[in-house]
């Protein structure tokens, strides 16, 4: 062992450590075609599987005849419900104390329902065969909004349900009901307003799936799926299957994306399961784009209204809201079993009113189940929408300019941690700065002026605001967990004897790049260069137990988790260098890739040779090797902070608007790859705009699913996609041992109320307070002519 | 039963039509016997084994299964493999060469134009297509060119600013 020469700590950017925007990757298999995804697992002799799906949205299964199906040739098996049953596999639970059919029984409750599936040689022969199932469906009552729901008349959906005596799927409050009816009797003006924020489907571009392997001689499940959680999806089936957990292997491939689709548990997966223990043969199921549209987890459909108590001045003295959110037919979202309607309680975190109350109302509907998160934190994308509509109404109801408004209401810089009218303690932020570095962005002054002049030749432009901080990053486990489990997350670091090394988290990602970012956190941590760190996720045989990513939360949690793991290799590799330098510890200080004797600075030791000593030369009691998970408990959500500022032009004969600038100003703390987290900010704010102008999944009376294929469920392409400006302010987080906090979400969290609030802008003087989104031209263009507010509550007409 | 998805031999079972297709896939001959209803993403993906080419949402929309037929932009999952007899099909396998990567997959990763990766070989294949055509488009043209592949992950931005970099690399420029 030859001891280095003296040399300064390395150049952080140049190893790819923290602060780096350095390329990815994953990226070397993506760009080749060589990524490999749920349809690219293939094994040897593995039969398809195909589900029929009922067409319509509510009746009593009479009868179902699969003699048919059995008789296509190719055809290895066909399940229905009643089979399920005979293995008490008809009903699973979901990740929010509900539970759901796996293949219908009794009913079908939603237009898309699970009613039977064949197992067969090839998907065309599995599809043929569906064909061939004769089911004899007595069709009900439809119900496909909460006032249907809630009814004196109307059908029970639930009637599986012991003691379900109508359609209400839970009721749940929080908050200061009488400290807010005080401030409301106190108030100089109540602003009030009510809107839906419409059903959306996350959809990712590719669909759920899975390959199911039950191996007969070992009694080993291994089943490759689309899951952004595959260690809740272990736990889940060993609970369901009642399978022992220590032989099941769930594998998360390639991820084409996720935003919340693929966090629940589907009834697609439990049945392929079945299947491979029934054939003893491994079962592909990968769901077509309809299947996904029509019956995986939607988000959103909540029903919100609200009233906000203001003093002449502007100070905001008090918020009331309620909630009545569409479920469908099962409550299918995955939910911390604490949170009713998820983090919806987190509106409002980012100013500083004195008491809130939030009443909300769970309905079952015949409509697919769900309420997933869709990119977003358990709800707070609804939650930041209402609160940046209904903070717009009361600026214009007061006649205070919208940003001064916000400005004067802001929780201040030096008033951290602050506590929120709902109860959350926010960690940190620098609010106005960030609202000024937009206001500057846009030139707010100069835009004001322009729109004036436009006006005078009838043009309407607009420009919106919308600033939040939201929640990202559960648990703590004090408050946070999913079917009992709590919301920590984890991260295994094992350094080889070259300094190489590998790591492993309880995360999984889909896109966000994990491959990359965890390794900048190594090199950060320990200075070893991040391309000699190879990451790994997603294979419950070899990674640490973790809740997975969704909600923002994976560089809150198992980020922290990467540098506590990291940061216990250091002290172990303390030791070493103490031996190495034949110095008591105490005398050993570090600097970045490498510790050196205080007294004499020259002599010193790489991290890699830490390494080496740690499987060839260590100290006489010291455990070989180099490695060490860590489990990280967050103490606090972490809290960033997001303005997002839209100005746009309505044209007044058409309804049509066009974006003409974005700006976005976001606080995320530390960035530990600067052009990772403005990939994410974009992506976000592409769902921002089109979940404003054109994206919603509807219902017609009979519960047909309107946007069941991409010709009718539009996703904005690159032609519309406005460009975006982006800028920073780093406010690091004090809790998080890198200072990050979450972003993923932000943009899709803040910006619909961007866009909407630029229109409603555009339109102000016209006499409407609120379209609801999608703000479809003909909807502008009914507001402007009825000079009134519009619905997009369905069900929709589609007779005309 | 039908085993559609192999090269031939073997020979099909009984009472399936087959037609025997011959396709030049990424420069090299290939020969398979189908069902005449099977799609060419299929043929590809599972009969040739090149699953670079991804299928999203059946019906043409969102272009994950982009491949190019005679060096044109086509959606694979909606031509049917008997089409594709006789002509010459370029894959995301066929992109670029044993050991140098073409400009497009380097603009992808430089630019950060792919999160997830699904999207991507479709969209660096309708890339292609503009590229071969206008070798110095505008944004613009770039985001009308690509308005048949959806991106759900990265708000296009970087997508446009990917292809702009490969233009300008092919074209000569220094990057």
């Amino acid at each position: 062992m030859t001891l280095t020469e003296p040399s300064r700590a390395l150049d952080e950017i140049k190893i790819g450590g923290m602060g780096a925007s350095r390329k990815r990757v994953e990226d070397n298999r993506f760009i080749r075609g060589k990524g490999h995804y749920i349809d690219d697992v293939v094994l040897p002799g593995m039969l398809h599987m195909e589900i029929l799906r009922s067409p319509v949205a509510h009746a009593r299964i009479r009868s179902i005849d699969t003699s048919a199906a059995w008789d296509v040739p190719g055809v290895r098996l066909v399940l229905t419900g009643e089979m399920m049953a005979t293995r008490n596999l008809a009903w699973m639970p979901t990740l929010s104390y509900d539970t759901q059919a796996v293949l219908a029984t009794d009913k079908v409750r939603f237009q898309g329902q699970e009613v039977a599936c064949v197992i067969a040689d090839d998907p065309y022969i599995a599809k043929d065969a569906c064909e061939a199932i004769v089911v004899e469906y007595e069709q009900l009552p439809v119900i496909v909004n909460p006032t249907q729901a809630l009814a004196a008349d109307a059908p029970i959906i639930r009637d599986d349900k012991q003691g379900q005596h109508d359609n209400v799927c839970f009721n749940w409050e929080v908050g200061d009901k009488d400290g807010t009816d005080r401030a409301f009797a106190e108030a100089d003006v109540v602003s009030r307003i009510r809107m839906h924020y419409p059903r959306s489907h996350p959809s990712p571009l590719e669909t759920c799936g899975s390959v199911a392997d039950f191996d007969r001689a070992t009694g080993k499940l291994t089943v490759y799926m689309t899951t952004q959680a595959p260690h809740i999806v272990r736990a889940a089936v060993a609970l369901i299957a009642e399978l022992p957990e220590h032989l099941i292997r769930i594998v998360s491939p390639d991820l084409g994306g996720g935003f919340g689709n693929k966090v629940p548990v589907y009834p697609g997966y439990v049945m392929s399961i079945l299947a491979s223990i029934l054939t003893e043969r491994p079962v592909k199921w990968i769901e077509d784009r309809t299947s996904n549209l029509i019956s995986t987890g939607f988000g959103r459909d909540v029903y919100l209204t609200g009233e906000m108590a203001l003093r002449q001045d502007g100070k905001i003295l008090g918020v009331r809201m309620h909630t009545d959110s569409d479920h469908g037919a099962f409550f299918g979202d995955a939910q911390p079993s604490k949170f009713k309607i998820g983090l919806l309680h987190s509106a409002f975190s980012c100013y500083d009113i004195p008491t809130a109350h939030l009443t909300a109302r769970g309905v079952y509907t015949n409509k697919a189940p769900g309420g997933v998160a869709y990119r977003c934190s358990f709800r707070v994308t609804e939650a930041m929408f209402f609160q940046e509509r209904m903070v717009q109404a009361a600026a214009e109801d007061l006649g205070i300019d919208q940003a001064e408004f916000r400005r004067m209401n802001f929780v201040r810089d030096d008033d951290f941690p602050h506590r929120t009218p709902f109860g959350f303690l926010t960690d940190s932020g620098q609010y106005a700065k960030c609202l000024q570095v937009g206001l500057d962005a846009i030139d707010y002054e100069g835009f004001r002026r322009e729109q004036a002049e436009a006006a005078k030749n009838g043009r309407l432009l607009g420009i919106g605001i919308s600033c939040m901080t939201e929640p990202l990053g559960a648990g703590n486990s004090r408050e946070y967990d999913i079917l009992g489990i709590k919301m920590f997350d984890s991260a295994e670091l094992r350094v080889h004897m070259t300094g190489k090394a590998i790591l492993r988290t309880g995360a999984k990602t889909q896109g966000q790049g994990h491959e990359t970012t965890w390794a900048q956190i190594v090199a950060h941590e320990l200075g070893l260069p991040a391309d000699d760190i190879v990451v790994e996720e997603g294979d419950t045989d070899t990674a640490p137990f973790g809740m997975g990513t969704y909600a923002s939360r994976s560089t809150p949690v198992a980020g922290a988790a990467v540098a506590m793991a990291a940061r216990k290799v250091r002290a172990k590799a303390r030791k070493l260098a103490a031996h190495l330098l034949e110095v008591s510890e105490e005398d050993v200080e570090w600097e970045l890739g490498r510790f050196y004797v205080r007294s004499a600075p020259d002599r010193g030791v790489t991290i890699q040779e830490c390494a080496m000593a740690a499987y060839s030369n260590m100290p006489d009691g010291l455990e070989p090797g180099l490695e060490a998970n860590a489990y990280y408990d967050p103490p606090n959500l972490t809290w960033p902070f997001g303005c997002y500022i839209v100005t746009v032009e309505v044209d007044p004969v058409t309804g049509v608007w066009d974006v003409l600038r974005v700006v976005a100003v976001d606080d995320c703390g530390v960035r530990i790859n600067p052009m990772i987290v403005e990939g994410q900010i974009m992506g976000g704010l592409t769902e921002a705009y089109a979940m404003s102008s054109m994206q919603f999944i509807t219902f017609d009376a009979e519960g047909n699913c309107i946007g069941s294929n991409f010709m009718d469920y539009l996703l904005p392409t690159a032609w519309e996609t406005p460009g975006y400006e982006l800028h920073e302010v780093v406010t690091p987080c004090p809790h998080h041992p890198i200072g990050a906090k979450g972003i993923g979400e932000c943009a899709t969290v803040g910006g619909p109320a961007a866009f909407v609030n630029a229109v409603m802008d555009a339109l102000k003087g016209h006499g409407v307070r609120n379209v609801d989104m999608p703000l479809l031209p003909d909807r502008v263009h009914e507001a402007l002519t009825t000079r009134a507010d519009v619905s997009g509550a369905p069900p929709i007409r589609t007779d005309s | 039963m039908s085993t559609l998805f192999e090269e031939i031999p073997p020979a099909p079972a009984d009472g399936v039509p087959v037609r025997r297709v011959t396709v030049t896939v990424n420069g090299r001959e290939r020969t398979a016997d189908v069902e005449p209803r099977l799609l060419l993403a299929h043929l590809l993906r599972q009969g040739f084994r090149l699953t670079g080419t991804h299928t999203g949402c059946d019906t043409t929309n969102c272009g994950a299964c982009t491949v190019l037929v005679d060096g044109l932009p086509v959606k694979s999952c909606t031509m049917l493999a008997v089409q594709a007899d006789g002509h010459e099909v370029t894959t995301v396998e066929g992109l670029g060469g044993p050991s140098e990567l073409h400009p497009l997959q380097e603009g992808f990763k430089d630019e950060h134009g792919l999160q997830c990766g699904f999207c991507t070989p479709g969209m660096m294949l309708a890339a292609k297509a503009l590229l071969a055509e206008n070798p110095r488009p505008t944004e613009d043209e770039v985001r009308f060119a690509l308005s048949g592949n959806l991106c759900r992950c990265t708000g296009y931005q970087n997508i446009v600013k990917a292809v702009l970099w490969a233009a300008e690399k092919m074209n000569g420029g220094d990057q």
